[in-house]
């Protein structure tokens, strides 16, 4: 049954460190703890120990026998992190004693806890919201050590208490539409329409700020989405297999040999690349091969990064300038590839097609590249971290949501805001305003757990590892 | 003593607006009923304001008429002025208000009563509910009662008579225990000076129900000759006018008008107010109940918006045959003295007599939460509640429970399911829900703002949302639902037509356009796409729309709205799907709170109070957090996937 039973997990990483922690919870947790922990003198003491108060002594085995010197606490019900009785025990941190001491508290009744299973029952029992305990799952699964720091940001609440301010001040202004539909003898609702326009013009200014921050966020959890485009046999299959550094695509002399799109997960000096490699654009009349250039063109338009390879040996053409067309606004990198090669495309050819201000936003970098002899790719590497690490996101103690439901939520906030403007513009009545902005303030609701929302509860459990 | 005693279906107590519907509901689908009124001259009374419907409320008699109910009918009979309100606003928030002539609203729904077949009005007062707990009804297995519910078996007449019966409807109204204050002066009495109800709470704190005490007020009815009408605004009613009821022809309903009169406070009445606040029972504590906080007293919104300098005063026509004159806006248990004075303050009343004093009344109530939203009571089988005992307040939230609870007894009877309407579907939805579902600690009064998908509830389509049901209860003929259904085609061909008419960027087009300050089409648009522009509407395109056919408005105007807020409405029932999961989520009736065990103790003890029927329900607790409501729904999860593998132990 829910809840009932007691777990315990070792609470630190599973490395040899200097202090581990084994972690008991649930209403056995005390009983548990006393029965496997004795002071110094030899009394069992956890039973009547005082909440959050250091212990020291010994966790002792069936014969009684010391296994390891350590401190105990009990912190009981419900000021403890999962809201139950909780035992910490923190002993020696080598993997063989907390391991010891684990199977000690296994043996005294308690049961092996799920992943995530503290923070399941710290979210059931009311100690955390949801966003919070999210952000623990996402501690547990952060890809590396950029998105587990800005997972810990979110821990301390900042995307919380974002939120719920943005959420008050919504609220505020449908309790003031409602009323004055209620009582307009008392409350006037004239020109109130731009009043709120404006507020409006606020709210989705703070709404865009998180959501380009979650943006980072999103490429440091879940990597860059990268696209690598280009026309047939320019070399993009391997630049892919170069990155992975595997023969993932097949590279032939033939073009148009990848058909499908290949998917990728690379990493290097710290950065996750999520990398689709298309079949090479260009106008075709095989059908499967159509298709792949349709994806690749979606693709493209979705993607953080646009790897541009261009063979260098051959002249731009039409292909070159329909690839352009659809990358022009996106983060690129152009490979100027087969550097090894005679060339024949220059840099400046490249940037007249992009127009200006592609270079000027800094959207567009060009480096020479030898895939086939693996020439510039550390120059490669550089740019990247330039384009999306460098200063930006590293030190960024602003909110970033690491999270897509999140950022789910808030395009979807963002867009009923923009509706809600739309009926002011058109002269719609008051009375339409409340429709939108409730979408608006139940879909941050969502982000906080403070609308339930049952598609959401069958995913956080499945998350939870609940329900087998 | 030989006792006399009758065998019936059901008993009504209470003949005001809630006692008269559920009577009608429950006779004309062929039971046996019995309505009992402390006095037959005070049948569907209207002892406060002189109109039936205004903002919200116009809604709830629409929905009420399209269930088949009988107010918006009799209204229709006895209006002496008509007003859609809000038309300056969205559709969802136009309602219908109607200045009724009270003498004859009264005698009209009595006449109704009167030659309804299976019905019999008795003058009794009703001091005692019989029951048995379920128990002693041995040999009479029933499942659906569990053990130690209670059980009707009848009522008792302060004089003796005892009717058994299979459901009990209480409508009392403001009668239990009344008394109404006019400042020091304190009178026995129910509303009017009637006879209250002094013996039945007895009887119902017996039966285990938790009573509480309300209040509400009226304000004094002047002597019209007294009144210098030059000195305020005159309200005019509408042309054409709009009937209530679907089912009334609006031919039969275009009459002469009467005018009802805005003038307002000053300062000088607000002194009047302040100096004497002291004097005010409910300042100085003499009254214990709690009163509407939407429909205050003239001390109240004094007190509330201290800064107002003035507030709206309505002088409203008591009825035809009479020159009383109703106050609208300035309700007060002030003593008669200060009323004078106050009232005398107020352009146009200078000189004013008082026929009827203001005056507060007092009166117990139950509290809703113990029904389930069938309006019976949860631990008392037979047993079915509505109007201003429930804690609501208004003529027209009255009458809709009423009928609400007349049409569950009889389906009850049936051994039929109840009917329960929800909050995505109609007004009355809201009103129950929030009625049993609520710590209301004030009288209920219905509003625009209470109910969350508006703009789906409005008045102009109770009768497509609603029709159906009405139908399915039997209240609605066969005749009144077929032409429903063919109103609904024609809506929805004319929809379809205006989707598919296109239209060109011709020149004939586009001046028509410049005519009405629209901008120029630049490629060919269907209609409906010009509907969609603020400064169009249906009636001006005809001009471009030769292929129109002559429809009642009634039609056109349904096609027009669904055109015009297609993208509202849209999103709206998009509202409504996310709303319907969690109420489709059912909590079963035998739920033990106590084995649920991460709820919160304030969670618990709510839920163990309102034993909510589905999880959208338990939501609306207050109290009760998201959280907690997480919790439920994977222990619910959880009982159900063990019971699919019971072999299974977790």
């Amino acid at each position: 049954m829910l809840g009932k039973d007691t777990i315990a997990a070792i609470a630190t990483g599973l490395s040899d460190s200097g202090i581990g922690i084994i972690r008991i919870s649930g209403e056995q947790a005390v009983k548990i703890g006393n029965s496997i922990f004795r002071t110094v003198s030899g009394t069992a003491i956890l039973k009547k120990a005082e909440s959050h108060k250091m212990y020291h002594g010994y966790v002792v085995n069936k014969n009684g026998n010391a296994v390891d010197e350590v401190m105990a606490v009990v912190m009981r019900s419900p000021r403890s992190f999962t809201g139950e009785d909780t035992v910490e025990i923190q002993c020696h941190g080598g993997v063989l004693v907390m391991k010891k001491i684990l199977n000690l508290a296994l043996e005294a009744g308690a049961r092996m806890a799920e992943p995530g299973e503290f923070t399941k029952r710290a979210f059931l029992n009311g100690r955390m919201d949801l966003s919070r305990a999210e952000a623990v799952i996402d501690v547990i699964h952060a890809q590396n050590e950029y998105a587990l720091a800005s997972s810990v940001n979110q821990l301390k609440g900042v995307l919380s208490d974002k939120i719920c301010s943005l959420r008050k001040s919504i609220l505020y202004e449908i309790a003031f539409i409602e009323s004055a539909l209620d009582d307009p003898e008392h409350i006037s609702i004239e020109g109130y329409g731009e009043q709120l326009y404006g507020e409006i013009n606020q709210w989705i200014d703070t709404l865009i700020g998180l959501l380009s921050a979650s943006d980072s966020g999103r490429i440091l959890k879940e990597g860059i989405n990268t696209v690598i485009v280009g026309k047939p046999n320019a070399g993009k299959s391997s630049l892919l297999n170069l990155l992975v550094g595997e023969e993932r695509a097949i590279v032939t002399e033939i073009a148009g040999t990848t058909r499908d799109v290949i998917q990728e997960m690379v990493s290097f000096s710290g950065m996750t690349f999520h990398i689709i490699d298309t079949a090479g654009i260009r106008s075709t009349q095989d059908i499967i091969e159509k298709i792949g250039v349709e994806l690749a063109k979606k693709y493209a338009m979705g993607a953080d990064l646009v790897l541009y390879v261009v063979d260098t040996s051959v002249a731009l053409d039409d292909s070159d300038r329909e690839i352009i067309s659809i990358i022009r606004n996106k983060n690129v990198i152009c490979l100027m590839n087969k550097s090894d090669l005679d060339p024949v495309v220059r840099e400046e050819d490249i940037l007249s097609l992009f127009g200006d201000h592609a270079a000027r936003n800094h959207k567009l970098s060009m480096i020479r590249t030898s895939t086939r002899e693996g020439i510039g790719m550390e120059e490669f590497q550089k740019k990247v971290q330039d384009m999306f690490y460098k200063g930006k996101v590293k030190s960024n103690s602003e909110v970033v949501i690491a999270n897509m439901r999140h950022q789910e939520a808030m395009r979807e906030a963002l867009e009923s805001l923009e509706l809600v403007q739309k009926s002011i513009k058109n002269g719609m009545a008051e009375d339409f305003y409340s429709i939108d902005l409730m979408n608006a303030y139940k879909a941050l609701g969502r982000i906080l757990g403070e609308e339930v929302d049952d598609d959401l509860v069958e995913e956080i459990f499945s998350k939870f590892c609940m329900g087998k | 003593m030989n006792q006399v005693s009758e065998k019936v279906d059901v008993c009504v107590v209470g003949a005001g607006h809630a006692g008269c519907e559920a009577a009608l509901a429950c006779a004309r689908l062929g039971f046996e009923t019995v309505i009992f009124t402390v006095s037959v001259d005070s049948i569907a009374l209207m002892p406060c304001n002189p109109n039936i419907g205004g903002t919200s409320k116009g809604h709830l008699v629409r929905e009420l008429d399209a269930l088949g109910g009988e107010m918006g009918k009799n209204i229709d009979k006895t209006f002496i002025q008509s007003k859609m309100l809000n038309r300056s606003k969205g559709p969802a928030v136009h309602s219908l208000r109607a200045q009724a002539d009270k003498a004859e609203y009264t005698r009209s729904m009595r006449k109704v009563l009167e030659n309804q077949e299976h019905l019999t009005i008795r003058q009794a007062e009703v001091c005692e509910i019989l029951w048995e707990e379920e128990d002693a009804c041995q040999g009479k297995a029933d499942i659906s009662i569990k053990k130690g519910k209670k059980r009707i078996k009848g009522l008792k007449t302060y004089t003796g008579t005892i009717y058994e019966c299979q459901c009990v409807i209480l409508c009392t109204g403001t009668y239990l225990r009344a008394r109404c204050l006019c400042g020091e002066s304190i009178t026995y009495t129910g509303p009017n000076g009637l006879q209250a109800a002094n013996h039945l709470t007895d009887s119902l704190e017996r039966l285990g129900i938790e009573m509480r005490r309300f209040k509400t007020g009226t304000p004094a009815r002047m002597d019209g000759r007294s009144i210098d009408y030059s000195r305020m605004e005159e309200q005019l009613g509408d042309t054409p006018i709009i009937p209530f009821s679907f089912s009334t022809d609006p031919e039969t309903v275009q009459k002469e008008q009467v005018s009802c009169w805005l003038t307002y406070t000053n300062q000088e009445t607000h002194e009047i107010i302040r100096n004497n606040l002291d004097r005010s029972p409910i300042y100085a504590g003499i009254i214990e109940g709690t009163g509407p906080r939407y429909c205050p007293s003239i001390e109240d919104k004094v007190v509330k918006f201290a800064d107002k300098e003035r507030h709206q005063v309505f002088i409203e026509p008591e009825g035809i045959h009479t020159n009383e004159m109703y106050v609208g806006g300035m309700s007060s248990s002030l003593p008669e003295d200060v009323q004078i004075a106050m009232y005398r303050t107020v352009p146009g009343l200078e000189h004013c007599k008082i026929v009827r004093n203001a005056y507060a009344i007092e009166y117990d109530s139950i509290n809703a939460r113990q029904l389930y939203p069938s309006l019976e009571f949860k631990e008392i089988k037979g047993l079915y509640s509505a109007g201003q005992l429930n804690g609501s307040s208004g003529y027209e939230e009255a009458a809709c429970q009423g009928l609400v609870a007349g049409i569950n007894a009889a389906l009850s009877i049936q051994g039929k399911e109840p009917l329960i309407l929800d909050r995505s579907e109609s007004y009355i939805g809201v009103l129950i829900d929030d009625l049993v579902t609520k710590e209301n600690r004030e009288p209920y009064r219905m509003m625009t703002s209470r109910a969350e998908y508006r703009l789906l509830l409005r008045q102009d389509n109770a009768d497509l949302r609603l029709g159906k049901k009405g139908y399915q209860v039997g209240l609605v003929t066969r005749q009144d639902y077929e032409k429903l259904l063919k109103k609904e085609k024609l809506i929805q061909e004319e929809i379809v037509r205006l989707k598919a008419t296109m239209v060109g960027a011709g020149r004939d087009i586009q001046s028509f356009l410049e005519a009405h300050g629209s901008s120029p089409l630049k490629t060919a648009a269907s209609l409906a796409e010009l509907l969609c522009r603020p400064e169009l509407s249906y009636e001006m395109v005809a001009d471009i729309d030769p292929g129109r056919k002559a429809l009642p408005e009634a039609i056109w105007v349904q096609a027009e709205i669904e055109i015009r807020y297609e993208g509202y409405i849209t999103r709206q029932k998009k509202q409504v799907e996310q709303y319907k999961k969690l109420e489709k989520k059912r909590i079963p009736e035998d739920m033990d709170y106590d084995a649920v065990p991460s709820l919160r103790l304030e969670a618990r003890q709510k839920l163990k109070l309102f034993r909510p029927v589905s999880i959208g329900q338990a939501s609306r607790i207050s109290g009760v957090s998201p959280a907690d409501i997480s919790v439920m729904l994977v222990y619910l999860e959880h009982a159900v996937r063990n019971s699919n593998q019971s072999a299974i132990s977790p």
